[in-house]
């Protein structure tokens, strides 16, 4: 009876033991089946058709191009590899520009005949309507519908999910704008990380060490949208006025924000690290008639270098997966930032905000859990880093 | 080996000013950084502490949340709190109970501690993506406590399993082998030996991951949270509102931030003050715990 | 003039009375054994002379130690300069984690040498002369840790010697050595006894016996008795001194 409790017990831990690999495992499950998704999706909003004059040679746009053309940012038709001509885009609610009411019909019900022929007379046109409002008969032509390239996701340099008639998921921006606020980030928190762990480990007293090591630990549990409150509030007002921005809320005050938040991970893996760099190390070089200072930087750092790098990467993750106080601070434009004083948005901020008005189950929402799978294998990336650092530094 | 070794003239000089010149700004650093945390914790208990009363602690938002306090999001965050507890507790014990004293094959050890790690370094906004698919989504809870509490439960796992990992790592063999050479097996040893010696370090970092769960804004955000929410939540299916997502909710949108401004402050406060208090207590603990080991 | 002078000097950790009332002169390039059981004060006293002892905090000292008739507890020393002419050697070998080349050239380097063959010159030297040289002449930019023990302990003896300390401090320089490695340590002590003055510290009496010209043997922080190595060995004035020599105790 003991033995078989003791046995159904080591049965129990162990399968506690591999549950973090089930839930990373589920996690990836998950994030990958609506992830996926995304992929089967075709370019133009289901139900819906674009229809072209049969004179037109284009049969073929892209949803960049599409939506310059609906946005008139594109309005010849040679652009896309037509024969000169104006495009005349259309759209449903541009009906009633073109016919009256009563011609429409109370239901609506000429109105697929009405735009069928109106696409057959007009060269230049381009039009979106639904499918199966225009009569079969009609002697039109449609540009080609198919699914979303993987190019168009991970190379485009526009992020639009919610543009008719044809949404755009590129995700440059938005993993530009998580880097470029990461790389930030750490550039401010590096000297800083670094400087305050060789004063704690090498320098302090044993009473300030005391002191200091609690004001790290808290600024590690403030939360970060409290974090984000306050630069809201203090940052973003401050380099709005200090650089003259039209908007405070930009990727320097991203950065700034991030560069606070990753510094209790840096120092305390830093520290950590140069603390176990052996005293009879130190001596030997002190022995020597090394000052402090140069037995610091030429012992002690390089002994400790891989901790010290451990440290950094994982201040980087801590920066590359931050959420809201990013999204509150950061402005979240999606485009490619040229200046770290412009707003930008990040891969987690994109997430936060959109995920909330994004339909379960629809294109928008399907890229939304991909952008989740870039961000799982970004950070993956860097603890399979971390560990492969220290791992070395142990041998 | 008799040799005149130069020594450069000036050498003493240099030596002296550049450790100066080094000490001088890791000190000024280590002060910047500390008083980034003063300036930051001054500034929201100053700007914060008009708006703190017993009507704000006691009382729902109102007037379209420009007005009134912050009660059902208080008793939202600490049900959340509670609930990620009941998750992440026995399940984080128990695999680090699994780790440190029945994983006795090394790769499987190290295969588990990397995936721990690497759950830890996942973003919690993945965790909340995983969470609505998962529990909201497919398991069908809803936006509800259960669904917040589950996803924020295995954010915090990590977190256990490494505190009772390294907890029970630094108790000495001896131990455990004394216990065994009296006759009492595997489990005996570890729930009367093993545990209560680990105890103290393993509840110190129980309180900092509960300090953790309650700032989490992220992973709540599909799975749980509530925009506004005023009356108590009356089951675990029901969504509750939450300190950081009300705090987030009112300084970025809403109907008049201007109005809203001084309720941010006062529940950023009350925000800071659950996590100085956690980590007060915890290190508190870990004083008492430190001492009444020396008594021994 | 004695090399070292060590007079009325008093040392505490914190309440603990680690050294009371030693006073002895050390005679310039003569190698002086501090004995005596664990916990004597002898390590202490060895790390007072190149001030090691500085790092640790709430320690306290009274009493003089004079080097070359100038007193290093001095608010004027240069501990850096006192730690380049006084050399130290630890029990366990603790090469830095650099080549053997770079661990020979650091103390050169830390104190302000740039001149590449003038490094390049003195490391071989004092290879050399730790009898090292032949061993490692081909891969000096191979790490240090890849060398036996006994062979990085020497390595430490030439990074020590190459600064061109004027005493050399070691601290049970072979007490975690291989009988053959520790012969070897031991012959070196006699070569090195030609260019600097040496205090070594030991348990192993023999040792003590084999190298040194005289015999310091301290008990429970005080220096019960010192004198040329011979007499303390075979004819001792005090009763402790026989008694430990004898294996009675410690």
């Amino acid at each position: 009876m003991k033995k078989l409790l003791e046995k159904l017990v080591a049965s129990i831990f162990t399968v506690s033991g591999l549950l973090t690999s089930i839930v990373i495992l589920l996690i990836v499950g998950f994030l990958f089946s609506e992830g996926a998704g995304l992929f089967r999706n075709r370019i133009i909003d289901p139900g819906y058709v674009l229809a072209v004059n049969k004179s037109n040679p284009v049969r073929e746009l892209s949803p960049e191009q599409i939506k310059a053309i609906f946005d008139s940012d594109l309005v010849d038709w040679a652009e896309v590899g037509g024969d000169s001509g104006p495009i005349v885009p259309f759209r449903l609610e541009d009906a009633d520009r073109y016919f009256s009411e009563a011609q429409l019909g109370p239901n609506y019900e000429h109105a697929g005949r009405l735009i069928a022929e109106l696409i057959e007379r007009t060269p230049g046109i381009v039009a979106f309507v639904p499918g199966q409002m225009l009569p079969p008969d009609a002697e039109i032509a449609f540009i080609e519908d198919r699914t979303i390239s993987f190019s168009e996701i991970f190379a485009g340099k526009e992020w639009f999910p919610t543009a008719t008639p044809s949404p755009l998921f590129g995700i440059v921006p938005l993993v530009t704008g998580t880097l470029w606020v990461s790389f930030f980030a750490i550039l401010f928190a590096f000297p800083f990380g670094i400087g305050v762990s060789v004063y704690l480990s090498e320098i302090a007293s044993e009473r300030t060490r005391q002191l200091l090591r609690p004001v790290i630990e808290l600024l590690n549990g403030i939360p970060s949208v409290v974090y984000g409150f306050f630069g809201l509030v203090v940052i973003v007002p401050l380099l709005q006025r200090v650089f003259g921005l039209p908007v405070g809320e930009s990727g320097l005050a991203g950065s700034i924000v991030l560069a606070i938040m990753a510094l209790p991970t840096i120092i305390a893996v830093a520290e950590d690290a140069m603390h176990n760099c052996p005293r009879a190390m130190r001596e030997a070089s002190l022995a020597l008639g090394a000052t402090q200072w140069q037995t610091i930087y030429r012992v002690v750092i390089p002994y400790s270098i891989s901790g010290i790098a451990s440290g950094v990467v994982l201040g980087i993750g801590r920066a590359v997966g931050e959420t809201m106080a990013v999204l509150m601070v950061t402005g979240n434009a999606a485009v490619i930032p040229t200046s770290i004083l412009e707003p930008l948005r990040t891969i987690p901020a994109t997430i936060a905000a959109e995920l909330g008005e994004a339909p379960a189950g629809g294109a928008h929402y399907e890229s939304l859990f991909l952008l989740g799978i870039v961000l799982f294998f970004i950070t993956l990336a860097i603890n399979l880093g971390v560990e492969a650092i220290s791992s070395k530094s142990r041998s | 080996m008799e040799h005149f070794i130069p020594y450069p003239a000036r050498q003493g000089f240099r030596k002296r000013w550049s450790q100066r010149a080094a000490f001088l700004l890791f000190r000024l650093f280590s002060l910047v950084v500390a008083a980034t945390l003063v300036i930051i914790l001054g500034f929201i208990v100053w700007k914060g502490a008009g708006a703190i009363s017993w009507e704000f602690l006691t009382e729902a938002p109102s007037n379209g949340m420009t007005s009134g306090g912050i009660f059902p999001a208080l008793v939202g965050t600490l049900l959340l709190m509670l609930g990620s507890a009941l998750v992440a507790f026995p399940l984080g014990i128990m695999s680090g109970i699994y780790m440190n004293e029945y994983a006795t094959r090394g790769w499987l050890v190290r295969f588990i501690r990397i995936m721990t790690n690497n759950l830890a370094g996942i973003p919690s906004i993945v965790f909340g993506l995983f969470g609505m698919a998962l529990f909201v989504q497919y398991l069908g809870f809803g936006d509800s406590i259960l669904a917040g509490s589950l996803t924020l439960g295995l954010l915090s796992l990590p977190l256990v399993i490494r505190t009772t990992e390294e907890a029970l790592k630094d108790i000495p063999d001896a131990y455990r082998e004394g216990s065994l050479a009296l006759g009492a097996s595997k489990l005996q040893t570890i729930r009367k030996v093993i545990l209560p010696m680990g105890m103290p370090r393993i509840v110190t970092g129980l309180i900092l991951s509960l300090g953790r769960v309650s700032g989490e804004t992220a992973p709540i955000l599909f799975t749980c949270a509530a925009y506004f929410f005023p009356q108590l939540p009356s089951s675990i299916f029901d969504p509750c509102m939450a300190l950081p997502y009300h705090l987030y909710v009112i300084s970025t949108s809403g109907t008049d931030l201007e109005a809203q401004q001084p309720l941010a402050y006062g529940t950023a406060l009350v925000l800071v003050a659950i996590i100085l208090l956690v980590n007060l207590l915890a290190n508190a603990l870990r004083r008492y715990f430190q001492h009444k080991v020396k008594m021994k | 003039m004695e090399k070292i002078l060590i007079r009325d000097v008093n040392f505490w950790y914190g309440d603990f009375h680690a050294l009371k009332n030693v006073s002895l002169g050390i005679e310039e390039r003569e190698v002086v054994a501090f004995i005596g059981p664990s916990g004597c004060g002898k390590s202490t006293l060895l790390r007072l002379l190149n001030r090691m002892n500085d790092l640790i905090p709430a320690t306290r000292l009274t009493g003089e130690i004079l080097l070359d008739g100038r007193d290093i507890y001095d608010r004027q020393e240069d501990v850096d300069r006192l730690r380049k002419e006084v050399g130290m050697v630890f029990q366990r070998p603790n090469p830095f984690p650099k080549s053997i080349f770079d661990n020979v050239a650091y103390g050169l380097r830390v104190n302000g040498i740039r001149d590449k063959e003038f490094i390049a010159h003195r490391v071989e030297e004092t290879l050399r002369g730790a009898a090292l040289w032949d061993e490692v002449k081909d891969k000096l930019k191979a790490s240090a840790f890849a060398l036996s023990g006994g062979q990085q302990q020497r390595l430490c003896i030439a990074r020590a010697m190459a600064v061109a300390p004027s005493v050399l401090l070691m601290d049970e320089p072979a007490s975690a050595l291989d009988p053959i490695s520790t012969a070897k340590i031991e012959e070196l002590i006699r070569e090195l006894r030609r260019e600097v003055t040496i205090v070594i510290v030991t348990h192993n009496m023999q040792q003590a016996a084999r190298v040194s010209d005289r015999t310091a043997f301290f008990y429970m922080g005080e220096m019960v008795e010192y004198g040329l190595t011979k007499l303390i060995f075979t004819d001792p004035l005090k009763e402790a001194t026989q008694n430990y020599i004898t294996g009675r105790f410690g």
